[in-house]
């Protein structure tokens, strides 16, 4: 049974939203963009020295084995997590529910739960030319051997904040503040307009 | 600038606040020792060389940093979580990152 825990979320992207192809595209399209919307995203973060119990309850709730190390992460294709900082994990799922799901095991002892299911739009960027895009924009190494699938990354864009998670090849998902989101998406959008893109 | 964050890697500066000096030390909140608070707030070292620094990785992580860093070359020695609660445990910490960074 799931029970809907929120109001329906509204993409903040509606009015820059434009399904199609874009800019210059007639070569082909290199860019997919499209607004992932999961069902809910918590952000989890563990008690120094309780790291290990919270990685488990991630396993728990979601059946997602984290790999070891600092930004290691995994994706089904439904559920998604990642290491963003010490101790501290972004999870997201296709459907809702996961806060009070990770509330039931993340005890007060362990850690903390947050639900950012509303605090957070995912916006998924895909394509041969999605790591070139990218690098427009952050200052970080998107090469695969330095950011392998499943990896996560803190960074900014001009002080936005993002985390992202390659989930692909070629194939990235960030998730930015909501009331960022539609000022970030325009600005990837006009990053992706000398490729070609195509909004899905 | 960059700063190799012992989570995050060798980041661009804009991602990092200064946090200060890193060789305060702070009185006791109860203390009326003024010397020793009159130090805290006014006494720097100010080096020509190499200079204990805090740094917070706000545009990253958020983690607090001890940062030794050259004030004449800018050339920056050591990075290390203020917490050391992290270090050396292969917790999705520090651990993973610096052994491969040690490789490369
Ligand atoms: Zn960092």
């Amino acid at each position: 049974m799931v029970e809907r825990q929120s109001p329906e979320p509204l993409s903040p992207l509606e009015p820059e939203f434009h399904v199609g192809s874009h800019g210059n595209f007639e070569h082909g399209v290199e860019i997919i963009l499209t607004e992932t919307r999961p069902g809910s995203i918590v952000q989890l973060a563990a008690w120094p020295g309780e790291e290990k119990k919270l990685i488990a309850a991630i396993r728990t709730v979601t059946g997602l084995a984290l790999p070891d190390g600092a930004g290691g992460g995994l994706s089904d294709g439904v559920k998604s997590v990642f290491g963003f900082a010490p101790g501290k994990f972004t999870i997201a799922d296709e459907a809702e529910g996961l806060a009070p799901a990770f509330a039931k095991v993340v005890t007060p002892a362990i850690g903390t739960v947050t639900d950012l299911s509303h605090g957070r739009t995912a916006i998924r960027i895909a394509g041969p030319k999605a790591e070139w895009v990218l690098a427009k924009f952050f200052a970080i190494d998107f090469s695969l051997p330095a950011f392998p699938i499943g990896a996560g990354r803190s960074t900014t864009h001009h002080d936005i904040f993002a985390q992202i998670q390659r989930t692909g090849a070629d194939q990235f998902d960030i998730y930015v503040f909501r009331s960022f989101a539609r000022s970030f998406w325009k600005a990837l959008c006009h990053a992706s307009e000398e490729v070609g893109y195509e909004v899905q | 600038m960059l700063i190799t964050c012992p989570y995050c890697g060798p980041r661009d500066v804009i991602e990092f606040t200064y946090q200060g000096d890193g060789n305060r030390e702070r009185p006791d909140p109860a203390s009326q020792n003024f010397e020793a608070w009159n130090a805290y707030v006014y006494d720097r070292l100010n080096p020509a060389g190499d200079h204990n620094e805090i740094w917070q990785h706000s545009g990253g992580c958020r983690t607090h940093l001890r940062v030794v860093r050259n004030t004449l070359t800018h050339e920056i020695s050591s990075v290390a979580f203020v917490r050391g609660d992290h270090q050396g445990r292969g917790d999705h910490g520090s651990a993973a990152r610096r052994k491969a960074e040690d490789k490369s």
